[in-house]
């Protein structure tokens, strides 16, 4: 089959590898309609995250139709349509029954490695790293999928894939990044970064309750895009002296009631701090960039929720403990827990209250991912998502 | 050292280690030059990995931009400076590599922290020159005495780790199981299933209602087996077992306990291995070599699988026993 490989960093491309086979009792085969590009994965491609392996096939975000499945297999039958979660949940473990599916005990075979790194391990996840079990991506025509019975919904609607793709990912993770604000009506939501990740954390915001939401990002496109489908007012970090201090005014001093960093560890920012943060990752002295969550946990009114869904990988420097500390803020984080998303939004999708399509504005053919990873990396051509056809 | 004596002597006190006395078999160990490789996964080995990693990569900028390094540690650029920054980067990047990568990190570690010295000797000559940004040498004085502390540290810890595993190989780990003591102590007592989760087992046959004969998986050709009897059997809490005759000493020993909050059980396994002296003894070096701490507690990791989820949990890469990408590979090996 053909599937996209990381080659090194800013090296990806599409090779015929052998096709997966059934490795566990549990596993279905997919053969994968539609895959997505996610920022998590440009975290990968721009060479930020370790335990990379040349040839390791990439994507998480992916969905497709049953071809296969193993003998442990009680649900899916050969044929479903499914839209598959990028976490590796087993369902068995205490970890799987707190509805913590991105932190399942069983699924992560390097879990070693994940804990000489953070202490205790995550899930496995698909093309995601050898430190999160070394499992083959979705950015190909087929897939292995474990525990086919617990992780992948059955999609019988006729709804089209790009109305339930982004189940896979994305829409779950700006929507758990809304819930974890823990929004009362009335208040007021900041989210930095306007990738596809802060457009679904802004609609989700307005589903929660928020009554007013600002988004932060330097892309006019992108910005565009936030006031325009997701109805966020905006600031361009850019053509501004301090975000914190905009969103005071904003706020007439109160500071947002709560702040979503959407951006992860690849942040830009004030030429200063972006050097300094770039030199010290360049050096190995931090791995991560974290400018938006600095700002984040500035701009926060006392007592409010900083909501980290972009991603951070390992070490980050002057973390402003202090302004945490002293103002009551409250951190939540997480990779995103799909599996108990899947539900209640097909839901909202099927109700029409929303239509996560919106967020597409490239649609290649699987051939075409050197492209579709160089573009969504620089933001040229107006590219806010990357939707890849398999088959 | 002292520490392992007593506790060998404890266990033996506890009834389960095999006769003979610890010194002995511990001179007999010294006398084979076995000496184990570094547990990685450990608190010390985590650090040295760490630190490893830090060397390359300061050693690849160093190496790669000697401008920028000297520039951003505020010593003056310059030719000499250049040659100075990349010799630094020449030796932090091969220590580096030889920490992740070297049989012998102990001895590496300590040429880590000799770099850090040679490092900030350089420094303090920068200091001195009229030319260059004292807070900034100040600031990156500092990094290099931090990271020299970890050097110390992890230096210490490592030797302190290495005598102790070259007199015998003593590992613990533990896990947490959802399920009850007593399907996981049954799930244990049935000894045929051991070679599913622990991976240097090729085969546990039962003999007797508490014998048993072990075979390990071939190490470089050859395989070893043993006879074991179980000394201890309380049903839902404690199994322990000893070698009775056979190419290895071993004993082990696995608790099972309600974990609170209804939790499941907590297992608690520790295991000891001795080789005899002969002609098998490079042999079965080899193979305690490979017992580590971190592969114990992987083998308790795919118990936990078997019993939660019903089977090993396998990756695209995890069903090769090298390294391998992260795709399905041409057949033949799941
Ligand atoms: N928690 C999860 O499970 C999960 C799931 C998916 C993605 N993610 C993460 O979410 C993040 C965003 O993903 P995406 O697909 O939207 O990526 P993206 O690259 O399309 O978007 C990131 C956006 O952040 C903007 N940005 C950079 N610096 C900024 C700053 N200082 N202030 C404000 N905006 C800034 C960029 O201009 C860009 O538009 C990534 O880190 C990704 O890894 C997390
Ligand atoms: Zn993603
Ligand atoms: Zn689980």
């Amino acid at each position: 089959m053909k599937a996209v490989c990381w080659e090194g960093k800013r090296t990806v491309r599409v090779e015929d590898v052998p096709d997966p086979r059934i490795l566990n009792a549990q596993d279905a085969i997919v053969r994968v309609t539609s895959t997505a590009i996610c920022g998590s994965d440009l975290h990968l491609y721009n060479g930020f995250v370790p335990s990379m392996a040349k040839g390791d096939i990439l994507g998480h975000e992916f969905m497709g139709e049953v071809v296969e499945v193993g003998p442990g297999v009680r649900r899916l039958k050969v044929g479903d349509r499914v839209v598959v979660p990028f976490p590796i949940a087993c369902g068995a473990c205490w970890t799987c029954q707190q509805q913590m599916f991105s932190l399942c005990e069983n699924t992560n075979p390097n879990a070693w490695m994940a804990e000489a790194l953070w202490g205790h391990s995550t899930s496995g996840m698909f093309g995601y790293s050898h430190l999160t079990g070394g499992y083959a991506g979705g950015q190909a025509q087929y897939a292995r999928v474990p525990f086919a019975d617990v992780g992948p919904i059955k999609i019988d609607d006729g709804l089209p894939d790009e109305k339930v793709l982004f189940l896979s990912d994305i829409l779950p993770t700006g929507y758990m990044g809304a819930e974890m604000c823990d929004i009362k009506p009335g208040q007021v939501v900041a989210v930095w970064g306007c990738g596809p990740v802060g457009q679904f954390a802004i609609a989700s915001a307005y589903l929660l309750g928020a009554e007013r939401v600002i988004a932060i990002d330097r892309f006019p496109y992108r910005l565009r895009m936030a006031r325009e489908k997701a109805k966020a007012e905006t600031i361009n970090y850019e053509e501004v002296d301090s975000v914190r201090d905009v969103l005071w005014d904003m706020t007439a001093g109160r500071g947002p009631d709560a702040c979503i960093d959407a951006v992860g560890l690849e942040a830009h920012g004030s030429p200063l701090m972006y050097a300094y943060d770039r030199t010290k990752q360049a050096l190995m002295l931090e791995s991560d960039r974290p400018l938006a969550l600095r700002e984040a946990i500035m701009a926060c009114r006392n007592g409010g929720v900083v909501s980290v869904i972009g991603v951070y990988g390992g070490f980050i420097d002057k973390f402003p403990m202090g302004s945490l500390m002293n103002r009551s803020l409250t951190i939540r984080t997480g990779q995103t827990h799909v599996h108990r998303y899947l539900k209640p939004l097909l839901e909202r999708i099927k109700n029409g209250e929303i239509d996560p399509s919106f967020v597409i504005t490239h649609r290649l053919p699987l051939e075409e991912a050197p492209r579709g990873y160089e573009i969504f990396r620089k933001k040229e051509e107006d590219c806010e998502k990357v939707v890849l056809k398999a088959s | 050292m002292t520490t392992t004596y007593v506790d060998m002597r404890e266990r033996q006190a506890g009834g389960y280690p095999g006769e003979g006395s610890a010194l002995v078999r511990d001179e007999g160990r010294a006398m084979l030059g076995y000496e184990s490789a570094p547990n990685r996964t450990n608190g010390a080995g985590r650090l040295a990995q760490g630190l490893g990693w830090f060397s390359v990569g300061l050693g690849l900028a160093e190496l790669a931009s000697p401008g920028t390094v000297a520039r951003l540690i505020g010593v003056r650029d310059g030719s000499r400076t250049r040659i100075v920054v990349r010799s630094m980067g020449a030796r932090e990047f091969a220590t580096g590599l030889a920490i992740l990568t070297g049989t012998r990190p102990t001895g590496w570690m300590w040429a880590r922290v000799a770099g850090d010295a040679v490092n900030l000797a350089l420094l303090g000559q920068a200091a001195r020159s009229p030319r260059t940004d004292r807070t900034r040498v100040a600031a990156a004085a500092a990094a290099v005495l931090g990271v020299a502390a970890l050097d110390v540290l992890s230096g210490r810890k490592l030797g302190q780790q290495s005598g102790t595993l070259a007199r015998s190989a003593h590992l613990d780990a533990a896990i947490t199981i959802n399920r009850g003591p007593d399907e996981v102590y049954r799930f244990w007592r049935d000894l045929q299933n051991m070679p599913r989760f622990m991976e240097h087992l090729e085969s546990v046959h039962a003999t007797g209602e508490r014998t048993s004969r072990w075979t390990a998986k071939p190490i470089a050709g050859v395989s070893l087996s043993w006879d074991a009897e179980i000394r201890e059997d309380l049903p839902g809490e404690r199994i322990s077992w000893r070698s009775v005759g056979g190419d290895l000493e071993h004993w082990g020993s696995v608790r099972f306990t309600a974990a609170p909050g209804g939790r499941g059980t907590e297992v608690r396994l520790n295991a000891g291995y001795l080789p005899p002296g002969g002609v098998l003894g490079a042999a079965l070096g080899s193979l305690l070599g490979t017992l580590t701490e971190t592969k114990l507690s992987n083998d308790l990791r795919r118990l936990k699988q078997l019993i939660e989820t019903g089977e090993v949990v396998q990756s695209d890469a995890s069903v090769h026993t090298l390294p391998h990408p992260a795709q399905p590979s041409a057949g033949g090996e799941a």
